[in-house]
């Protein structure tokens, strides 16, 4: 059994008439330590979907219309609140986009890890205990830092405090949205090293959100790569980057600027993501694909396993 | 080559709050008003020993006597002697027949702090014969100063529990209300404008009706408070209700919900105190409010009784206009209103002013 499985999650925002379906059938597996990246650009439901996992999403405007996640083993679509409180940081734990947003800045950083440490491992909420987090996550002498505010600390510390709040209750799967967009590209590296070093030592599942393929190719095991909230491919890390499948993959892939070679232009992909309830028929994809044929539009593929552990949603995946 | 590094002693950086209290130090009016408070504070709770005379010692032969200060005489202050001359409270000063002001004398009893049984005073002549009236006396020969100072245990502290409580009641209303919104939110709301919408001078005297008429001068007391902090709350309850309903979209709100933060957690530890900068400008400000009600209603009768003391009660006996004219000192109860008024404004303005990160 998978720490994590999604089967067909849908989700709407809004209901009956104006709904709009944000998360279109959804599905795909988190084993025990192993990392998995969420790849898309804006606006494709990756956010949401990975929000679900702990039910974060507030439920009006937020409607779940079909599917189930199941943590190990139970749905937390129905779990009482009781329950998903104890879920949260204890069995999945979230590290999000902006850090400096995400601490209280009335509060020392050493007050709120130990929040952390009260709700789930109350024995533990000591001074000594947050220092030994806070070396984990790499923070230099940290005794005089646990009486920092948030404000005197800069992206990439305030980031390694919200990592080691989130390990603070020893979660089995950490959701990562974008934890490093926020930051600049030296810091980007250490915080996923941090991430690397702390899945070996901790054996954690990790679910790492991204836009950015480049980080994809360091930290996942697996990929899935989402558009216009469903799930177009899911595949192998070093396998989709070697040989992506999905025409959008292949086109994201191709949009990244490359250091050496020639190049006059970027490539990018024409177009734009189509906005929620905007859907084009068949294959979202079709109006931007460079190999759109006529049928594309009319049915929308399935998410087919065309190799082994390799899923493509394109009937045409294996053109050039 | 050695090379040796220099530690250099860094500044460190300053909390919010002492950044705001290096703000709050540039503006000398609010400085001011903040050192007239705590003097006020200090000498209503040492009213006491600072006043000569009890609140309620009446003397026969000196009502509406003006004002007797003590004058220099060689290296001592003396008091003159004074009598009262035939006619309609007129009094004059023996110059010759004088004695010395003492200080730390005993008198009348009192209980200092409200417990501790006392008699020492500040200052006085021990002599009943040769009073020293600093803001003359009332119409039962009562000494105004005194009255004054026990007047202000009972208007200061007024405003500043009335505030306490309205404030502790509004911002948990708000923050609930704000933070769930939905059907909470605006029945709540609803509620809070309909308690608003009722003009506060009616309210007030309506909730005194409730009460029966002879009441104790302590439960007196406290309803006076608590009829205030029920028309109070509900303004400060829609302020934090709209921070709040900003505030729970911040990040760090999800934050605290995805570590399993329970609801009441999150409103009393994360939405609360990034509030107080707000509370505490509020609050200086209202707190002359809940004064004036309470001047307001002794003034009207329906609030503090006799023989207790209060700036409004006190002002009551100087509503005839024949005595305004005649006995100008019965007025200094609104001096001190307007003192006590002012120098809240004062700091409320600087402290509004220190906490506005966009101003100067």
């Amino acid at each position: 059994m998978n720490l994590l499985e999604i089967k067909n999650l849908k989700m709407d925002f809004g209901t009956d008439a104006d709904a709009l379906r944000a998360v279109d059938g959804v599905s795909f597996n988190i084993g025990a330590g192993e990392t998995v990246c969420l790849v898309g650009e804006s606006g494709c439901g990756k956010t949401v979907t990975a929000l679900s996992i702990a039910r974060l999403v507030p439920t009006p405007p937020a409607n779940y219309v079909g599917g189930e996640i199941l943590l190990n083993g139970r749905d937390v679509l129905k779990m009482s609140s009781g329950e998903l409180r104890s879920i949260r940081g204890g069995v999945v734990s979230y590290v999000f986009q902006e850090p400096g947003a995400s601490l209280n800045p009335v509060f020392r950083i050493g007050n709120q890890i130990k929040e952390s440490l009260k709700l789930h491992r109350p024995e533990k909420a000591t001074n000594e205990e947050v220092i030994r987090l806070l070396k984990l996550v790499g923070i230099p002498a940290p005794e005089s830092r646990i009486k920092n505010y948030p404000f005197e600390m800069s992206g990439g510390m305030q980031q390694r405090v919200m990592i080691a709040m989130a390990l603070a209750s020893e979660p089995k799967l950490l959701v990562a949205d974008e934890p490093t967009t926020a930051l600049d590209v030296t810091i980007q590296a250490q915080i996923l090293e941090l991430l690397s070093e702390l899945k070996r030592r901790l054996g954690m599942a990790i679910l790492l959100i991204t836009h950015n393929l480049g980080i994809v190719g360091d930290m996942a095991d697996r990929v899935a790569v989402m558009y216009a909230g469903q799930i177009v491919e899911l595949s192998p890390a070093k396998e989709l980057l070697r040989r992506p499948l999905h025409p959008y993959t292949k086109a994201l892939m191709a949009s990244v600027p490359k250091l050496h070679g020639t190049a006059d232009r970027l490539s990018a992909i024409p177009g734009n993501v189509p906005r929620l309830g905007n859907f084009p028929p068949g294959c979202r994809f079709a109006p931007r694909c460079p190999i759109a044929k006529p049928e594309c539009s009319d049915k929308l593929p399935e998410l087919v396993e065309v190799e082994a552990g390799r899923f493509v949603r394109c009937p045409f995946w294996k053109s050039p | 080559m050695e090379t040796t590094i220099a530690i250099v002693k860094t500044q460190p950086a300053l909390s919010p709050w002492r950044l705001f209290w290096h703000r709050l130090r540039r503006r000398k009016i609010a400085l001011t008003g903040g050192v007239t408070l705590i003097f006020l504070y200090a000498v209503a709770i040492f009213a006491g020993f600072i006043a000569p005379y009890r609140y309620d010692q009446i003397s026969d032969n000196a009502f509406f006597h003006p004002p007797v200060w003590p004058r220099l005489q060689g290296f001592r202050l003396v008091v003159p002697r004074s009598e009262q001359m035939p006619g309609d409270f007129v009094y004059r000063q023996i110059s010759n027949d004088t004695r010395p002001l003492h200080f730390f004398i005993r008198g009348g009893k009192y209980k200092l702090l409200g417990f501790i049984p006392c008699s020492l005073h500040l200052f006085g002549t021990g002599d009943d014969n040769y009073s020293v009236y600093l803001f003359g006396a009332d119409q039962f020969g009562r000494d105004i100063f005194s009255r004054l100072l026990y007047g202000s245990q009972v208007s200061l502290s007024i405003g500043v529990v009335g505030i306490l409580l309205s404030f502790s009641l509004g911002m948990i209303v708000g923050g609930i209300s704000g933070y769930f919104s939905g059907w909470t939110d605006t029945v709540v709301m609803r509620f809070c404008e309909l308690i608003m919408s009722i003009p506060a001078l009616y309210l007030i005297i309506s909730l005194r009706n409730v009460f029966p008429p002879g009441m104790s001068s302590s439960q007196v007391y406290a309803m006076i408070i608590v009829i205030l902090s029920f028309i109070g709350w509900a303004s400060m309850a829609r302020v934090i209700r709209g921070m709040a309903l900003s505030l729970r979209e911040q990040p760090f709100i999800l934050a605290a919900r995805s570590l399993g933060q329970s609801h009441l957690k999150i409103i009393c530890r994360h939405i609360l105190p990034n509030t107080f900068s707000y509370v505490i400008v509020a609050a200086t400000l209202s707190v002359p409010y809940y004064i004036l009600g309470e001047v307001v209603l002794s003034f009207l009768g329906v609030g503090i009784q006799e023989p207790q003391a209060s700036w409004g009660l006190m002002l009551n006996a100087a509503q005839n206009t024949e005595y305004m004219q005649r006995f100008p000192w019965l007025l200094a109860p609104g001096a001190a209103i307007f003192v006590t008024v002012l120098a809240f404004n004062f700091l409320g303005d600087g402290l509004r002013d220190a906490a506005d990160t966009k101003s100067l």
